[in-house]
């Protein structure tokens, strides 16, 4: 301390000892970060919710106008009911299906590394590309799901998979489940094998069934991986895009039109950037309220964060 | 290449100019008029294209390009995006601008922003005089309050391609010119199990031709001419029912049809009649194994109705020069360059029966005879009406047709998830929030 005193203070020299200001430094490059690349677009996209913007115009404050105007027009509860739907049947298969692959594949099978490694596949393929496979499987005249059950004799006109709403609604929820299983699988492995075998072993000799094992062990230790993974997997799906813009984009007759579509097609096709945006900032507190859920609904027990239970 | 400079560049334009008319037959009085632009020293110009769909049409575009730039020196720059990406980058362009010198783009895209378009009157008038005039829907695309914002470049033919062998099977020998006869042979052939497909679903193009002259021939429309929603007419209803019987033959799942679902089924033997642009024919002729259906394919324009004439919306292109160029005058000299009587045709001709021509005179083109195929697709000009009929053009008009209302109320209707008339009440309601601003 007297080395230090001896000198007289410099201005720079103070600032560095000071922590305050040093862990402001470190935190600035990221914080500029967050306020241009996501604070900024967020509070843009906002701010044109309220306006009547149009591609490449400014436009003027309307207030709530745009949101009013949603409000009384079907095709955007369509697309709200859709987007709920879609995400939820898609989400909840998801998991069921994830889960369960994630504990099989958490079993000593022969070449596990080969199938974990084999079924990220649907996830690594880009989006377009196996939405484009999918357009095909789901094609009105050339599918080859209809092809081989007329050659098998089992129906005898091709199955209208895109062109019925319920069909299609179906068909491309499959689509989204076969491509989003992989990540929930593979995210739940990692968390699987944090599991110490100890517990299970120690369970074992109390007499626990693979059930009980399951019930108590397992799923309570998994939880918090759960409640990041689906978190994830919600938001993924809720704002799905590219699925939908190449199988159906969004027919028939608005059928599968997401919130996410609906807004690319008013507001950059369409040229209506305002009602764009006013459908974009309509998705947020949908995925609020999910994010949400899954922090407080799913990790809530106070030892997941570091207290006692 | 010396006739290019002197219609250009020509010191005593007026006289050169009408020698170099004179030759396609046109009277002295209209080259008078022709305008000459001197480009600016140093002058570079880009433009912004959508991708072409011929690449010969390209081909004959650069050339026409290069020929220009060797005649004058300045260089142009072309940038092609996909043309569903050419409206947002053009309207940026516009309201920031900076970025191309011009652009080629689609529809009704030059009334989005005509304050920041060049005014190219003088240019479009003596164009229209010289060359027989400029076909009225082209036209409406580009006029604004009288003035040329835009000049007219091509209208995409959309026509009816059909199995000659299929509608003779049908006991059709001619195909029928109405729509009452069409809906007919449209029966017949779904009776023989080579049915007929439209799509239904959200194809920009071919589902927006469709819809557009469903509602044309029955006499209905969008909007009057001073852009009051008038959709929920008797003409209207009488064409949605009309397209439900029509729906009733067509091979299943045509409402989950996009752009290229059509030429798809076509092309395998699933329907027999379709509209298409020509493009269907050459994707046939090309490959080796579908000869029999190029050699049995047919086109025609799709019928008359009610109103007794040939309306259609075909895809519309212009060229358009913003007002933020630092080189009007070597951009419009382009322009003019681009519509010369030899450059434009070898580019019509480079198009093969893709682009039909803006300007009547260019309807002597060869190309039309060239091949029995074309010639539906050498009155797309003609029959063209702009989207926004019959109203004004501009955000409101584009909206409308962006969001689908109008293939969304025949889905609807035909797919029986509505009543006609809630259908049309829906479309009413949707185009008025567009309309009503």
């Amino acid at each position: 301390m007297t080395a230090i005193t001896t000198k007289p203070p410099s201005a720079l020299g103070a600032l560095t000892r000071n922590n305050t200001f040093l862990g402001f430094m470190f935190l600035l490059p990221a914080a500029v970060f967050l306020l241009c690349f996501l604070t900024y677009p967020l509070g843009l996209g906002v701010w044109l919710g309220f306006t009547d913007a149009k591609i490449g115009r400014d436009g003027i404050f309307i207030g709530l106008d745009n949101y009013i105007a949603l409000a009384n027009d079907s095709v955007f509860w369509m697309t709200v009911y859709n987007t709920v739907l879609y995400t939820f049947i898609a989400s909840v298969l998801k998991f069921g299906l994830g889960l369960w692959l994630a504990l099989i594949l958490n079993e000593n099978l022969p070449f596990k590394s080969f199938f974990r490694a084999i079924i990220l596949l649907p996830w690594v393929v880009p989006t377009v590309l196996s939405a484009l496979a999918f357009w095909w499987i789901y094609d009105a005249q050339f599918s080859i799901l209809s092809w081989s059950l007329i050659k098998l004799g089992i129906i005898d006109t091709p199955i209208n998979f895109l062109g019925d709403p319920n069909n299609a609604r179906f068909s491309v929820i499959a689509a989204n489940v076969w491509r989003g299983i992989p990540f929930v699988a593979i995210s739940l492995l990692a968390g699987l094998q944090t599991i110490p075998q100890s517990l299970h072993e120690a369970a074992s000799l109390d007499g626990a069934t693979g059930w009980q094992r399951f019930r108590f062990i397992t799923l309570p230790m998994l939880t918090p991986i759960i409640a990041v993974v689906m978190t994830f997997s919600v938001l993924f799906t809720f704002t799905d895009f590219q699925l939908i813009y190449v199988l159906t984009k969004g027919g028939p007759v608005n059928a599968t039109h997401l919130m996410a579509t609906l807004s690319f097609q008013r507001g950059i096709p369409g040229g209506q950037l305002g009602e764009g945006a006013a459908i974009a900032v309509a998705m947020i507190p949908f995925l609020l309220a999910s994010i949400l859920f899954s922090f407080f609904g799913l990790q809530r027990r106070k030892w997941q964060q570091g207290g006692q239970d | 290449m010396t006739i290019n400079r002197r219609h250009l560049l020509g010191a005593s334009a007026g006289l050169v100019a009408a020698a170099g008319l004179n030759r396609f037959g046109l009277t002295p009085a209209f080259a008078q008029a022709a305008p000459t632009y001197k480009p600016e020293a140093g002058a570079k110009l880009r433009l912004l294209r959508w991708v072409p769909f011929v690449p010969a049409e390209e081909a004959a575009w650069l050339a026409n390009t290069k020929k220009f730039t060797d005649a004058t020196g300045v260089e142009v720059r072309i940038d092609k995006e996909s043309w569903e990406d050419v409206r947002p980058k053009a309207a940026v362009a516009a309201n920031v601008g900076s970025g191309p010198d011009m652009v080629m783009s689609w529809f009704d895209d030059p009334q989005q922003y005509p304050d920041k378009l060049l005014d190219v009157t003088e240019l479009g008038t003596y164009l229209g005089g010289a060359h027989g005039g400029w076909y009225p829907g082209l036209e409406g695309y580009a006029k604004r309050d009288g003035k040329f914002i835009a000049l007219p470049l091509c209208a995409i033919g959309n026509a009816i391609v059909y199995r000659d062998s299929h509608m003779k099977a049908a006991g059709f020998q001619e195909f029928p010119k109405d729509t009452a006869g069409f809906l007919e042979l449209c029966k017949a052939l779904h009776a023989k199990g080579t049915p007929a497909g439209f799509p239904h679903g959200k194809a920009v193009g071919d589902g927006n031709n469709y819809a557009h002259w469903l509602l044309w021939s029955h006499g209905g429309k969008m909007v009057d001419e001073s852009g009051k929603v008038v959709i929920n007419s008797p003409e209207t209803l009488a064409s949605v029912k009309y397209a439900q019987e029509l729906y009733k033959t067509f091979i299943p799942g045509t409402e989950s049809w996009q752009d290229v679902n059509n030429n798809r089924a076509f092309l395998a033997g699933q329907v027999s009649l379709t509209a298409n642009g020509v493009s269907v024919y050459y994707a046939a002729k090309k490959d080796a194994s579908m000869a029999a259906i190029a050699e049995d394919m047919r086109s025609v324009n799709l019928p008359i109705g009610p109103i007794g004439q040939s309306v259609e919306l075909h895809q519309a292109s212009t060229l358009s020069i913003f007002k933020h160029t630092k080189f009007p005058e070597a951009a419009k000299a382009y322009l003019q360059f681009m519509y010369q009587a030899d450059n434009m045709n070898a580019w019509i001709e480079g198009a093969s029966a893709y682009c039909c021509q803006p300007l009547k005179e260019y309807a002597a083109n060869p190309v039309w005879k060239s091949n029995p195929i074309h010639e539906a697709y050498a009155k797309a000009s003609g029959s063209l009406r702009p989207n926004g009929y019959a109203g004004p053009l501009g955000t409101a008009s584009a909206g409308v047709m962006a969001d689908y209302v109008l293939v969304d109320m025949y889905a609807t209707a035909v797919t029986g998830q509505m009543t006609p008339e809630d259908a049309i009440a829906q479309a009413e309601k949707r185009a008025n929030r567009y309309y009503n601003v």
